[in-house]
């Protein structure tokens, strides 16, 4: 039987008096493919920034990869992975320098950033500044910072949002094969599809946790009313 | 820890060669200031505690500006989040924004310091140099740890432009007194006398404070 990889107990956060979070539990074995579904503000980015450390939660109880957050947050630094909104990149450098600083801090081989460079498809425009790129090749060196360090979890906040779909075939592997993934999206079919387990978030509440296959239209369509 | 400490140093100073968006700003802030004092002292030249005040408001100012603009990168393009994910440790960013403070400053005295005598001050210059070149270090290592901790709080507020100068003015307060102090005495009319101890002592402890405050509150500093 999977280990747990994910593991919340009536997980609370909130921003000021509104509450983004509300009472969540759920429990992801290691090797689960996550959907995270909901409309604007019910939760999604909450959830994914809760769960690699960089929010910690005002209720209830975390665990990631064994370790409690917030208080073992240190143990799980480097084994999670974050694709987000924002590509976490400086835009006055190039992506070779960016991957190369981001490696340093990982204590990861430079070797691996050749091999990123070039599994995103980026080995002509990697010496440009990230400010001369289009949002897509962003989202590309983006994914390569995501994977540097090999994580064990990696969660997708809107992964996909700037991409061609080239470019989301060449970096889905990368992203998603091989470890624990929770996605979040605005696509819920071809999420469901490539997942096996659906959270539908509303209000910050759990609509539904269970498996893909078992989740209905009405469901999804629930989410957005 | 020294080499984290040398890879944010080295981006950080990076994106400042690429960007240019806090030394000349720095710089520009600090000649404006000049200039204002320059003819709204009503002098050719100044010496004393006033030629003092003159140097250090004008540092002042565009320390406070340099303070503001240490971690714009880091929050406007997510940065910071991707360095929080890491396993280092978290005073290496402490150590590092310290040190890019401090040279931006140093930076920064290389063209103001030439520009005062230039412009304002009386006595000559070159006898009392070496002594203010330790002074200006000293209190730039203050003005630097105070700047890396309040550039810290300041980056999590949705007011950070008005938070870092409004935590940071009163805290430089000390250090400004000691410096003000300390280079009056350079710049008398008759000529620069010795410092006395107690002045660079008083920089120095400063300096060692905040460093250490900085070490103990960094890691909740930059938590959520």
């Amino acid at each position: 039987m999977a280990e747990t990889a994910i593991e919340l107990v009536a997980a609370t956060r909130n921003y000021g008096d509104r509450v983004a979070l509300d009472n969540l539990s759920l429990n992801v074995p290691e090797g689960s493919r996550v959907a995270v579904l909901g409309a604007n503000g019910a939760g999604k980015t909450t959830l994914l920034r809760l769960l690699c450390g960089l929010l910690r939660p005002h209720g209830g109880e975390v665990e990631v990869l064994g370790s409690k957050l917030p208080s073992e947050a240190w143990a799980i630094r480097g084994k999670v992975g974050l694709l987000a909104h924002e590509p976490m990149l400086y835009r006055a450098l190039t992506v070779r320098e960016n991957l190369t600083h981001q490696a340093r801090l990982l204590n990861v081989e430079a070797s691996r950033v050749n091999d990123l460079i070039g599994r995103v498809g980026m080995e002509r425009r990697c010496d440009e500044p990230l400010r001369n790129l289009s949002r897509g090749m962003v989202q590309r060196a983006a994914a390569a910072r995501a994977v540097l360090a090999d994580p064990a979890l990696m969660l997708l906040d809107e992964p996909y949002a700037n991409l061609d779909p080239g470019g989301a075939a060449l970096i889905s592997p990368l992203l998603e094969d091989g470890r624990t993934v929770l996605i979040s999206g605005h696509e819920p079919r071809m999420l469901l599809e490539r997942s096996n387990i659906a959270l539908g978030l509303r209000d910050g509440r759990a609509a539904f946790f269970k498996p893909s296959t078992e989740v209905s239209d009405s469901e999804v369509e629930g989410l957005y009313r | 820890m020294i080499r984290d400490t040398l890879a944010l140093l080295r981006k950080d100073l990076l994106l400042e060669l690429r960007g240019r968006e806090s030394l000349p700003a720095m710089a520009l802030l600090a000649g404006t200031t000049m200039v204002v004092l320059h003819f709204g002292l009503g002098r050719n030249t100044v010496s004393g505690s006033i030629a003092s005040g003159a140097l250090w408001v004008t540092l002042l100012f565009s320390a406070t500006l340099g303070i503001n603009r240490l971690f714009v990168a880091e929050q406007e393009e997510g940065g910071l989040d991707a360095v929080l994910l890491t396993p280092i440790d978290r005073t290496a960013i402490l150590v590092a924004k310290t040190l890019t403070l401090f040279i931006y400053m140093t930076l920064l005295e290389a063209i103001v310091v030439p520009a005062f005598d230039l412009l304002l001050l009386g006595p000559p210059l070159w006898p009392a140099l070496l002594q203010l070149m330790g002074v200006l270090a000293l209190a730039n290592f203050g003005i630097a740890t105070v700047g890396a901790v309040v550039g810290a709080i300041a980056v999590q507020s949705r007011i950070r432009d008005l938070l870092a100068p409004l935590l940071a003015l009163p805290l430089l307060v000390p250090a400004l007194i000691a410096s003000a102090k300390s280079t009056a005495l350079l710049f008398d009319a008759s000529g620069p006398s010795q410092i006395p101890g107690r002045w660079p002592l008083i920089l120095a402890l400063y300096a060692l404070v905040f460093g250490l405050l900085g070490v103990a509150l960094y890691d909740n500093l930059l938590d959520d």
